[in-house]
């Protein structure tokens, strides 16, 4: 049995979510090779040969794997899908876009966002934002599987595969890319972060979001989060939300601000080791799973807090 | 240019669900019932298509049970043209879904399918591409804006960066975020004029497309419940409990 690991990267650097992925294929047993398909992807493709239990690493170098369009990534992993009865990816916006179009082409079940292994077959994966968990099995031959990060440890360094260069398929010309925003930081990745500051509706304005929450998170070194409301309203970019539908977050220490705690929102970060809330209102359901509440107006207390730290 | 709309029934969104007490699944008797936010997107987006004069007709699919009509109602009041019901009491998985739109989509010929990008019950994300992957079809999913012109679809991306703009040739495949708009309120002579739109109903059968499970579900579990701590008193409790009893600054 082997396993067939898709790594997230930039071309330049293997992306984290790639280590979580790595780690379940490892629970599942089995020979694990990743696939890394990009172009001028050299350096990801040498750290992912670095990973614990990596037996190869397979690299498809072509220019047209540089954008990660679904359609070409996708036929690329069904034409090297033999001898492997796992497929697996992280479940970030890539993994998500890319691997249920590779379960359609094999014709077999994508079992998504897993959070625990139970065999080879058999998985457990969250449904209804989390509020139940499912124990799913896959009677298919190859199982197509997406990671939820937060469910699993990132693997350590220490391997040493061999790295080897696999023919690029060709370029199908779905689609283009035109343009890329990506959100400028310096703070850590919120995927990866261990400490996360999120701010709310109760912040009010953008304004107030950066001139209250970002000292905070420079004092931590945390990255920063929001909630869909604080999206929506424009406060900050997409990027940054953290729920059902955007990031799931399981850092050390999550600072909810001004977060009302919707249960889209606590679905995305209710495995946090420590949850502290501050909220005015007492009555706010952020506090049922908050470790520490601080009922205050937040105008006061967090300018105090960043000071504090 | 015909735009098809898949939309499904789930559990509302303000609903907080139970799971059975025999672990078989989570209960949904008595409870209420409305169409998946994402797919109302969908639905808005394709009216909004049509009232721009780039769409020329609206078609709504829904694949379950008899009362995924309503579901389909719903779209019509919100401006859709037509409903179709591919009515089944069986579990019917994203992989299913995706070949039962196909064989509609083969029949209608539509040059945009809009989906909505996961369903909040089963929370899979995969029909869409599933379609798109089935149909040989360019894909754009968590779309928050998308141009449709010159026979192209330029549709930006909602991606854990920020955002990404593609550019495909159609018949594509747009699946929605939630930012790409804000569904309207069905008005009520909306509402009654969709009781008049055609809604055709057929069977997987019909379509020749088997929907057998993949998946089994062994069990549905409550996830662990974290317990309500302690109010702080103030900033100064809170940072001496953060660093001296959880030790996470």
């Amino acid at each position: 049995m082997a396993i067939l690991v898709i790594a997230e990267h930039d071309n330049q650097s293997l992306k984290a979510a790639t280590k979580n992925a790595v780690t379940a294929a490892a629970k599942i047993g089995g020979e694990i090779h990743v696939l890394v398909a990009g172009s001028g992807c050299a350096n990801a493709a040498a750290e992912a040969a670095k990973l614990a239990g990596v037996a190869k690493v397979k690299v498809a170098d072509a220019a047209h794997y540089a954008d990660q369009t679904a359609e070409n990534v996708a036929a690329l992993v069904v034409a090297n899908a033999a001898g492997y009865s796992h497929i697996v990816a992280p479940a970030t916006t890539n993994g998500k876009n890319f691997a249920p179009r590779v379960a359609a082409l094999l014709d077999v079940a994508q079992i998504s966002d897993i959070v625990g292994v139970e065999s080879a077959d058999t998985f457990v994966r969250p449904i209804y934002a989390g509020n139940a968990l499912a124990t799913v099995q896959s009677a298919d031959a190859v199982k197509v599987i997406t990671v939820r990060t937060t469910g699993f440890e990132a693997v350590a360094e220490g391997g040493s595969a061999a790295v080897e260069a696999i023919a690029a398929g060709p370029d199908l010309g779905k689609a283009k890319l035109v343009s890329r925003e990506l959100t400028k930081s310096e703070r850590p990745e919120l995927t990866a972060a261990k400490i996360i500051v999120s701010g709310g509706r109760g912040l009010g304005n953008g304004e107030n979001y950066k001139t209250l929450l970002e000292p905070l998170a420079d004092k931590l070194g945390a990255a920063l989060g929001a909630s869909r409301a604080a999206v929506d309203a424009g406060f900050v970019p997409n990027d940054y939300q953290v729920g059902q539908t955007g990031k799931i977050v399981a850092p050390q220490l999550y600072i909810a601000i001004g977060i009302s705690g919707a249960i889209q929102h606590l679905a995305g970060m209710k495995d946090s080791k420590v949850i502290v809330a501050i909220n005015k209102d007492p009555e706010a359901p952020i506090f049922q799973v908050a470790d520490y509440g601080l009922v205050a107006d937040l105008f006061e207390v967090v300018p105090q807090l960043a000071a504090a730290v | 240019m015909k735009v098809l709309v898949p939309v499904k029934r789930v559990v509302d969104y303000n609903v907080k669900v139970r799971v059975k007490s025999d672990g078989t699944g989570v209960d949904i008797a008595n409870v209420k019932m409305s169409m998946n936010p994402f797919d109302e997107i969908a639905v808005e987006e394709a009216v909004r298509l049509k009232e721009a004069g780039i769409a020329s007709e609206v078609i709504v699919v829904s694949a379950g049970v008899a009362g995924c009509q309503e579901t389909l109602r719903t779209a019509m009041a919100i401006g859709a043209d037509r409903g179709i019901l591919i009515e089944s009491d069986a579990d019917l998985q994203p992989l299913a879904v995706a070949k039962l739109i196909k064989a509609v989509a083969d029949k209608e010929q539509p040059q945009v399918v809009i989906f909505g990008k996961q369903a909040i019950d089963d929370d899979s994300n995969q029909t869409g591409q599933m379609f798109a992957a089935l149909q040989g079809w360019p894909q754009a999913t968590f779309a928050s804006k998308v141009v449709i012109a010159d026979g192209k679809a330029t549709v930006t991306r909602e991606v854990d960066g920020g955002l990404e703009t593609l550019e495909m040739a159609l018949p594509a495949v747009v699946t929605t975020d939630l930012r790409l708009n804000e569904p309207r309120y069905a008005t009520l002579p909306n509402i009654m004029k969709a009781k008049k739109k055609p809604l055709e109903t057929i069977k997987p059968e019909d379509l020749g497309v088997d929907v057998a499970p993949r998946l089994k579900t062994l069990k549905v579990a409550e996830p662990a419940k974290r317990q309500a701590g302690v109010k702080v008193a103030d900033v100064a409790d809170l940072v001496s409990k953060l660093k001296n009893e959880a030790k996470v600054i």
